[in-house]
């Protein structure tokens, strides 16, 4: 690897948020030395409080996505009774009730399943779209990197809020999970495309894969074999980070007006409907607020632990 | 140098032509119907349809579309809300207030996150430091949306320390929110400053430096930091796109008559024009700021400008 | 005053005066969590003026880490220095206060490193590092620093100097790097250089040049040269003594001629045999076998038995000479030479 090509690597890893530093000569990425990579790294993920807390927050969100009954203790969200209207938080009811009388509980629990649900298929796009144009761009280089790193530098122009705004307000009669998540992934893909394209470039100037094509392996060989192995360690790290960045963007989104729409159950719709009561109501806010901040942070933590446990510099 | 500027202002215009693009297809080309984008959902007379289309050269074939957008751009016309209210004012009478919003929030950035990440690089392992380290993971997962009203809540209703909404304490409106807006990025300045220095107090040329003899002083101020500072710089400055996004919620919720609040209340209303041209502006500024980013991480590490 | 030790100083040659630098008996070990590793174990070497000692030792064997430590470089955790002293003109360089240890530093030991790209600060001028020695010892204005830096990299054979003083870094090659190295290093006229590796990372060609300009500035100055190496050519062509490392501690001393035409450890004559020898054809190399200890798990006694081909264990061995368990110590073999191996006689050959 060049010069430039070290420091182009580590501006991307820097920029994708799987490492923070720039100092140090770069730890050659390329070590072929997968076995002990992810056994070293389990290992020193056990060690590890944040994993441990984010794991457990992140288990316990996916249940209450995939199986709210019993979080939500059995009431209906749909099921309202006006006279309930802004009830207070009690014992029978954890969360009070919303301005409809439904039970709050019941409404913020179903309301983890959209977000997770966005969060995972946005996620899914970015990566899609990271790992084949990243993988062209930096595998065939040339003209073809050159315009590829034009278009994202077009996409990096609008910042992500706005052209989210703009995408879901033009581009769509209607606005469900799938269209949210699609404007996720259209303003989010180019971090991952940075990151899966650096990777390939440092593979590709390897010496064992110089010393594979000697013998004879052919380019979608060495490109699965020995160049995606190498990449899936800072792509996981990255995609684990931005599935609660991108929960905490679809609720944002959702709240300013553009994201999901009613009837929709959605974090982002309880907060928006329960800002004006902030003073008298201020659990319509709250408790949304809280879960929506716990299930973020549950990722978050889980990408931190994870870098740390997989960062090459660290094992050198 | 001068290549280096000259090139980098070069490639600015490409993705400068590219975003206008990009937001113009996805208002006009898209799927979606440009009517209801640039008017609403609200049923309307078939007059005032027949206007919106000759206004917005709909009824022209889309390439002669684009051309007369960016014609409409380059002569500062961005755009006029249903009363007719030019977008460009409207962006002129609320740029100020954002642009407060944004110094304060960068300040708050700069000194609380630079300050606290020298400390605890320098003292790695040190109970400072891993206080940084959980108090950042943790401010980061807070979602701006839900520190602006919980912030908003608990101290400006119920201690009363700040302004709930509006700018009417003068600067002093803008703590609260500038804080919250740069929450997330002061906790990541803290974090990436944190290990910048850390690596570089073990760096080749410091222990060169102090092979020299210099004071420790000299090392850590001359060599550690200055080094240890260029990526962080550059974050902050690239930064600002973030800002932009979070200053729509923070005006939104603390009620600031900024360009983030127009936004918001234009896509409320559904005006559609008013929120492209108010995008198309933000964004021509974020590009044009990124340039001067680039030149000021140019200026701050030689190696990058004899590429 | 101190008297300096009569051990070292039998051994020596190329320098008429008494040694400038004397390290004796040091030890250096650096403790982490897991475990310790001792890195210096017992080592003992004088420089005079003049005088070019050459280091020879593989990776891990402590050579480098013995001349940070002169310098007092080390991060001091994980570094721990338990037993040693180092003479510097009449005073232990170990026992004094930061602070008049730091202005050693430069004027009267200097070191250069390996890698001049990553040991130079990327974003200050060569012609601003090269001064900062001046600014920061002797108090000089930045211009009078500047033109002084001027004259060393003139001193270090850098073409047009004037012109390339404000150029960065990364703008020179890799010998020309190297010396603006040089030229911080001799700035204030040291008594003694350490050279940590400093061809290593060169051409062939411009390593030939760069040992020169330190042979002519040695010649020009008096000072003397530690050579930091792994590099038997390198030494060969420039050094007048050699002490050779192995696990931390010194296996062999005398003068390069003697020791490379008849070498009494069987370290040294592995090191020897496996280079190619041009009036040698057809021939196999013969590497040592096996790997460089752990320096954390010393073998016991001769540190170098398991990769022997000579050692003597069990009944072969005579009595308290077993290789696997008594330690050889350091002694002198035949005038002008030690070596810490129980049968040195044989391997000599006498």
């Amino acid at each position: 690897m060049t010069e430039q090509q070290h420091r182009d690597l580590l501006q991307d890893e820097v920029q994708a948020g799987t490492t923070t530093g720039l100092a140090s000569p770069l730890v050659d990425v390329t070590d072929d030395r997968q076995q002990s990579l992810w056994s070293d790294a389990w290992k020193s993920l056990k060690r590890n409080p944040l994993f441990w807390i984010g794991s457990v927050l992140g288990v316990f969100f996916l249940l209450m996505a995939f199986f709210p009954a019993p979080f939500a203790r059995g009431a209906d969200p749909r099921a309202c009774d006006l006279a309930n209207s802004k009830a207070p938080p009690s014992a029978e009811h954890w969360f009070g009730y919303d301005q409809q009388g439904c039970d709050y509980l019941a409404q913020v629990v179903y309301g983890a399943r959209s977000s997770l649900i966005i969060g995972a298929l946005a996620v899914f796009v970015i990566l899609v779209l990271g790992v084949l144009v990243g993988a062209v761009a930096g595998f065939f280089g040339g003209w073809v990197d050159s315009s590829l790193a034009r278009l994202t530098d077009v996409f990096y122009g609008i910042p992500f809020i706005l052209g989210a705004i703009v995408l879901l307000r033009a581009a769509f009669n209607e606005r469900g999970s799938v269209q949210v998540a699609i404007a996720l992934a259209a303003f989010g893909w180019m971090t991952a495309m940075r990151l899966v394209r650096s990777q390939v470039i440092a593979v590709k100037s390897s010496d064992y894969v110089a010393a594979a094509r000697a013998m004879g392996a052919s380019s979608p060989r060495i490109l699965v074999r020995h160049i995606l192995p190498n990449a899936v360690a800072p792509v996981l790290v990255y995609a684990t980070i931005t599935v609660g960045v991108l929960i905490a963007a679809e609720a944002t989104l959702t709240y300013l007006g553009v994201g999901l729409q009613r009837p929709a159950i959605s974090w982002g719709l309880q907060i928006d409907n329960g800002q004006s009561l902030l003073r008298t109501a201020p659990h319509l806010v709250l408790f949304p607020s809280m879960i929506l901040t716990l299930t973020v942070m549950a990722f978050i933590m889980l990408g931190d632990a994870l870098r740390d446990a997989l960062d090459p510099r660290q094992r050198a | 140098m001068g290549r280096y500027v000259a090139r980098r202002f070069l490639l600015t215009i490409p993705v400068l032509i590219g975003a206008s693009f990009l937001i113009f297809a996805m208002v006009y080309a898209l799927p979606g119907d440009p009517i209801r984008a640039l008017a609403g959902d609200r049923p309307l007379p078939p007059a005032v349809v027949a206007q919106i289309r000759d206004d917005f050269n709909l009824n022209d074939p889309l390439g002669l579309q684009y051309v007369k957008y960016v014609g409409d751009l380059l002569q500062g016309d961005f755009g006029t809300d249903f009363a007719g209210r030019p977008v460009i004012d409207t962006i002129a009478r609320t740029l100020p207030v954002t642009v407060r919003l944004t110094i304060v929030a960068v300040l708050f950035e700069i000194v609380i996150g630079l300050t606290a990440g020298v400390l605890a690089g320098i003292r790695r392992n040190g109970f400072f430091d891993n206080l940084v380290l959980v108090s950042t993971t943790v401010i980061v997962s807070v979602p701006i949306l839900v520190l602006a009203f919980i912030s908003q809540y608990v101290f400006g209703l119920k201690l009363g320390l700040f302004p709930i909404a509006g700018i009417r304490e003068g600067w002093y409106s803008y703590i609260l929110p500038g804080l919250v807006l740069a929450s997330g990025s002061l906790a990541y300045v803290a974090r990436l400053t944190r290990t910048s220095i850390a690596e570089n107090t073990r760096a080749d040329y410091v222990r060169t430096a102090r092979a020299k003899g210099l004071p420790e002083r000299t090392i850590l101020v001359r060599h550690t930091l200055r080094n240890s500072l260029i990526p962080v710089v550059t974050f902050i400055g690239a930064d600002i796109g973030a800002l932009l996004g979070g200053a729509i919620v923070t005006e939104s919720v603390f009620n600031l008559p900024g360009i983030g609040r127009e936004v918001f209340d234009a896509v409320r209303a559904q005006e559609g024009a008013v929120v492209v041209g108010i995008v198309t502006l933000l964004v021509f500024f974020f590009i044009f700021f990124n340039l001067i980013v680039d030149v000021l991480y140019a200026v701050l590490d030689p190696r990058i400008r004899y590429d | 005053m101190t008297t300096l030790p009569s051990s070292a100083s039998s051994v020596r040659d190329g320098g008429a005066s008494a040694p400038i630098l004397s390290v004796e008996d040091l030890f250096v070990e650096f403790r982490t969590r897991e475990n310790t590793v001792n890195a210096v174990n017992g080592i003992s070497y004088t420089v005079s003026p003049g005088e070019t000692l050459a280091i020879l030792g593989e990776s891990g064997s402590g050579k480098s880490v013995s001349a940070q430590a002169i310098m007092g470089i080390l991060d001091m955790p994980p570094a721990v220095i338990p037993q040693g002293e180092i003479w510097f003109e009449g005073r232990n360089l170990l026992t004094l206060p930061a602070e008049e240890a730091r202005k050693v530093r430069g004027p009267g030991i200097s070191m250069i490193f390996q890698d001049a790209l990553s040991a130079l600060n990327p974003v200050y001028s060569v012609g601003f590092q090269i001064g900062e020695m001046f600014r920061a010892h002797r108090g000089m204005s930045k211009k009078e620093a500047k033109q002084h830096a001027v004259e060393l990299m003139d001193r270090v054979r850098i073409p047009a100097a004037a012109q390339r003083v404000d150029d960065y870094p990364h703008q020179f090659s890799g010998g020309m790097r190297q010396r603006v190295m040089i030229a911080m290093a001799i700035a204030l006229d040291p008594k003694i250089l350490i050279a940590d590796e400093p061809t290593t990372a060169l051409d062939v060609t411009v390593q030939a040049q760069v040992m020169d300009l330190l042979k002519d500035l040695q010649r020009e100055t008096g000072m003397g040269l530690v050579l930091i190496t792994h590099d038997l050519g390198v030494v060969n062509e420039v050094a007048d003594n050699v002490a050779v490392m192995y696990a931390g501690r010194i296996v062999e001393r005398g003068t390069v001629d003697d020791v490379f035409t008849s070498p009494a450890h069987p370290y040294t004559e592995g090191l020897m045999n496996s280079v190619p020898n041009v009036e040698v054809k057809g021939g196999r190399l013969q590497p040592i076998t096996g790997q460089p200890p752990n320096l954390s798990k010393i073998p016991s006694g001769c540190p170098f038995h398991p990769r022997c081909a000579r050692r003597r264990l069990g009944a072969d061995a005579l009595p308290g000479r077993d290789c696997a368990g008594d330690r050889p110590p350091l002694r002198l073999v035949v005038p002008g030479r030690e070596a810490a191996c129980h049968y040195s006689e044989e391997v000599l050959g006498v």
